[in-house]
């Protein structure tokens, strides 16, 4: 599943698991980001044991988009608290971020923030 | 009439180096418009590193220079998208984005007019802003934007202005006009220390 224009892409690895942005997301609102967000919608429903969300080469994410990626990381801890109802094992996550990259160092510790057990991979180059 | 919130410095003297913008009201709709925010926000990142050069690829300078570049991109761009998204187009006054560069630090300020049936929505969520924990108010938007479809302002990108990028942020709001219809413009400042 891929969702390109001549600013971003979004992609998603069914195989692997891993939801990879890259480029410029800086689109107005919700309703322009609904394609996305059905995306990542479909990741959480599949269930899988890892979710890797890739964003080392999104070089500029607006507040809107902020907030597209930080729904997505509760509607993944909800989906955890339903597993450990039903003792299933839960889904884990991991964001890779680049330091580099000004936004990713200012406001990805956010998303850690709504989902303690998520994991961070810094990419320093 | 004129109202003030937050920090909003009355007497801040025009710099030497300055930049300023101007978006005249336009009959193109807001999303062929969109593009316009992000082009004109990274002009503003890239004219400011001018002015923090770079020598010898010092790393030190080097990443600072990319901090200051990412950190207007972002605050122009979110400042932009507010102001193109809230201006009150029945009026014929432009917009405007104006950075203004000190020695210690950048200003950015915005002017716009706004709806007379937005301003005590928007003067409420600032009085929110000043009164709360900037922190816990970002984790209680999102957790509240997550359990709603709609897609209403949620404030996210002052509250991150606030929160990762330190910056100190204020609002005018005047009348510019009563009669026939009410017209008011808000100048929202927002400043960087570099």
């Amino acid at each position: 599943m891929e969702i390109k224009t001549d600013t971003y892409t979004v992609r998603y690895d069914e195989e692997n698991n891993v939801i990879l942005c890259e480029g410029t997301l800086r689109l107005s609102g919700m309703e322009e980001y609904s394609p996305v967000v059905e995306m990542l919608n479909t990741v959480v429903e599949r269930s899988p044991p890892l979710i890797t969300l890739d964003l080392r080469k999104l070089e500029f994410l607006n507040s809107s988009g902020i907030n597209v990626l930080s729904k997505f990381i509760i509607k993944v801890r909800q989906h955890r608290e339903r597993q450990a109802k039903e003792n299933q094992p839960e889904t884990n996550m991991v964001v890779y971020g680049s330091q580099t990259i000004p936004w990713q160092s200012k406001s990805i510790k956010n998303l850690q923030r709504l989902m303690p057990s998520l994991e961070l991979e810094w990419d320093k180059n | 009439m004129e109202q003030i919130f937050g920090d909003f410095d009355k007497h801040l003297y025009r710099s030497e180096e300055y930049l300023i913008i101007g978006f005249s009201p336009s009959s193109a709709s807001l999303k062929q418009c969109w593009r316009n925010n992000g082009l004109s926000a990274d002009f503003l990142a890239d004219y400011v590193t001018t002015f923090f050069p770079v020598e010898d690829n010092a790393s030190n300078a080097l990443s600072r220079q990319a901090e200051i570049k990412g950190a207007v991109a972002y605050i122009a761009n979110e400042l932009l998208e507010n102001a193109m998204k809230f201006n009150d187009n029945s009026t014929q006054l432009p917009i405007s984005i104006d950075l203004q560069l000190y020695h210690d630090k950048i200003v950015i300020i915005i002017t716009n007019t706004i709806s007379p049936t937005d301003v005590l929505k928007f003067q409420q969520f600032i009085q929110k802003l000043l009164l709360e924990d900037p922190q816990e108010l970002y984790i209680h938007q999102l957790e509240h934007n997550a359990t709603t479809d709609d897609s209403t302002q949620s404030g996210l990108g002052l509250l991150t202005m606030i929160n990762d990028y330190m910056a100190k942020i204020g609002w005018k709001f005047e009348t510019v006009q009563t009669e026939p219809t009410a017209v008011t413009r808000v100048i929202t400042m927002v400043q960087l220390g570099v």
